[in-house]
């Protein structure tokens, strides 16, 4: 008898702490969503009265009702243009090595690894190699060269082993009946694979670049300034960007620059959610396109 | 003609490929040659022994004390604390996602968790300083404006998402014949999670804390903001503190001329840095390695 109420009180036990484990786990999972939603809705509050024509056509300035984002915003497209323009032959072009020409052996593996490790790097041990290797060694100085470089250094991880699933997902019969018609390595990869892994090869680029242009701590350590009054012309000016220019009027006590930083986190912000929305589009157009 | 050059210029395809490759391993190389290169000269100044254990760290004031310890304790606090925000939140979110959520809710959170991921750290550090840092000093009076419980919470939000779709993937990688198996003999849904599912994923779960936490303590722009540049040795998350990364920025800012003591401080902190992030990757790459064989 005792032994039945037992069984039944521990059910019941069971059913509660089943309950409440799951609403602890659902409240968990609300409390990030709302944190994200809480966040931007405080910072376009903060900003959005800020935010003008004016702002991004104005170059910076102490009077924080004159000042502006030009010099960042531009400073952002030399780096990310820069950027694209290193890291995405590099990055492509190791990872179709290390897929489709590499043979399976340690050498790989080793490189594999040292890839994955790299990926997993702070991005300011990056600004040191840059601010060590490029602004001293090379002599480039704090130029929008060097920015861009170590940016190129930040991302590549990213680029080949987003560039190498994108590759992996191309079947192996595509490879075969190309070889199967004669067609030379390279031929195979040039006119069959790489078309065929582009969506994806996109998608991870236009991420990685993303990622880029929210980069400030390496561009800080090679030594990107707070006031540039010129937008950068040549390689090696002197450069600033949007993250940077973000840190600068965060970093002031005055709250009138907090809701320039906040304008300026909402054009970042906008720029980024544009560029998420391409790599969406991407995958979503592109990616249906081809049937095996 | 051409078809004799073929062979050619398939190999010059070939090799520039393999340059392309070579490129991630030199750029380790690269890393390791330019901090030791740096160090070693920093450390002909100051021992190992006495950077290693000093308890001041104030190499831009005189006098000079180039103990890092208490930039360690400042890293150290604010990766602990943003553990532990990130930690119960993010297991709950992805126990939630993995076992409990429908497909149709999962789809509707997983692409807002990655808006949250892909939020630049420069706009957390801007968060911590207007949003969470009166809040704090609302509850606590005593804090100061630079406190490092403000960063723990950001970094902690900043790691979130990292900690859920590592942990998330290794949960949705437990078979479902153990799950089978586990209602089979009477278990209900949290038995089967906390007593099934949960030990089985264990290690992979521990390997995403500790690629979150290795995350935590790389993190700069919302530990610069947030947390002061006061190197100190407390325990006090109320406190304003320095980490390693906060340092680094803090000497870049300046203008220190190459060759000097102080220039070289940022190229032995950057080692110690890499070195403590470099071990916790490598430990936790190694333990998601072998997560996939056990089932195999």
């Amino acid at each position: 008898m005792s032994t039945k109420i037992d069984i039944y009180t521990k059910r019941r036990r069971g059913r509660i702490v089943n309950g409440m484990f799951t609403a602890a786990c659902f409240l968990a999972t609300i409390s990030c969503v709302l944190v994200l939603l809480v966040l931007i809705w405080n910072i376009i509050l903060q900003g959005k009265s800020w935010l003008s024509w004016d702002f991004i056509e104005s170059l910076p300035s102490r009077f924080p009702e004159k000042a502006g984002i030009k010099t960042a915003l531009w400073g952002s497209i030399w780096l990310i243009s820069l950027t694209a323009l290193f890291s995405v032959p590099l990055g492509v072009g190791a990872a179709v090595y290390l897929e489709e020409y590499a043979p399976r052996s340690r050498w790989r593996k080793m490189i594999q690894l040292n890839i994955a490790n790299l990926a997993g790097v702070p991005s300011i041990v990056y600004g040191i190699l840059g601010l060590g290797l490029f602004v001293r060694a090379l002599a480039f100085e704090r130029s929008v060269l060097s920015g861009a470089l170590t940016l190129t250094l930040v991302v590549l991880p990213i680029i080949i082993l987003a560039s190498q699933e994108a590759l992996r997902a191309v079947p192996d019969s595509i490879r075969r009946s190309a070889y199967a018609l004669g067609a030379t390595r390279w031929q195979t990869v040039w006119y069959q694979v790489l078309p065929a892994s582009l969506p994806g090869i996109m998608t991870g680029v236009i991420l990685s670049l993303s990622r880029a242009l929210g980069e400030a701590a390496p561009l800080l350590v090679v030594g990107a300034m707070a006031y540039v009054p010129f937008v950068p012309e040549k390689l090696s000016d002197e450069f600033t960007a949007l993250p940077i220019q973000i840190f600068n009027w965060t970093s002031r006590p005055q709250e009138e620059f907090h809701h320039l930083a906040a304008a300026g986190i909402l054009v970042l912000l906008v720029v980024l959610v544009s560029m998420n929305a391409v790599a969406v589009f991407v995958r979503h157009k592109y990616g249906k396109k081809i049937r095996w | 003609m051409w078809n004799s050059l073929r062979p050619v210029y398939e190999g010059l395809v070939h090799f520039s490929l393999f340059i392309c490759a070579s490129i991630s391993v030199l750029v380790t190389v690269g890393i390791v040659i330019i901090l030791l290169y740096e160090s070693v000269k920093f450390f002909y100044d100051v021992p190992v022994l006495e950077f290693l254990t000093g308890t001041q760290w104030t190499p831009l004031l005189k006098p000079q004390h180039f103990g890092i310890l208490p930039l360690l304790c400042g890293t150290m606090l604010v990766a602990g604390g943003s553990a532990l925000v990130a930690v119960p939140i993010g297991l709950g979110t992805a126990i939630y996602l993995s076992e409990y959520a429908s497909p149709r809710f999962r789809d509707i959170v997983k692409p807002l968790l990655e808006i949250l991921a892909g939020i630049p750290s420069v706009v957390y550090g801007f968060m911590a300083i207007v949003f969470v840092s009166p809040i704090i000093r609302q509850i606590f009076p005593s804090a100061g404006v630079f406190n490092a419980a403000s960063a723990c919470v950001v970094v902690g939000i900043m790691i979130l998402p990292m900690i859920i779709s590592l942990s998330e993937d290794i949960l949705q990688s437990v078979p479902i014949s153990l799950r089978a198996a586990a209602s089979a003999l009477g278990a209900n849904k949290f038995e089967v999670t906390v007593r099934v599912v949960l030990p089985a994923a264990m290690s992979g779960i521990i390997a995403s804390f500790l690629l979150a936490i290795s995350r935590a303590i790389g993190e700069t722009m919302a530990v610069t903001l947030a947390a002061g540049a006061t190197p100190k040795l407390t325990l006090n998350p109320l406190e304003s503190v320095q980490t390693m990364t906060a340092y680094i920025v803090q000497v870049s800012l300046g203008d220190t001329p190459a060759g000097t003591i102080e220039y070289r401080t940022i190229f032995a902190v950057g080692l110690a840095l890499f070195v403590t992030t470099m071990t916790m990757n490598v430990i936790a790459q190694y333990i998601l390695s072998r997560v996939g064989e056990r089932y195999e």
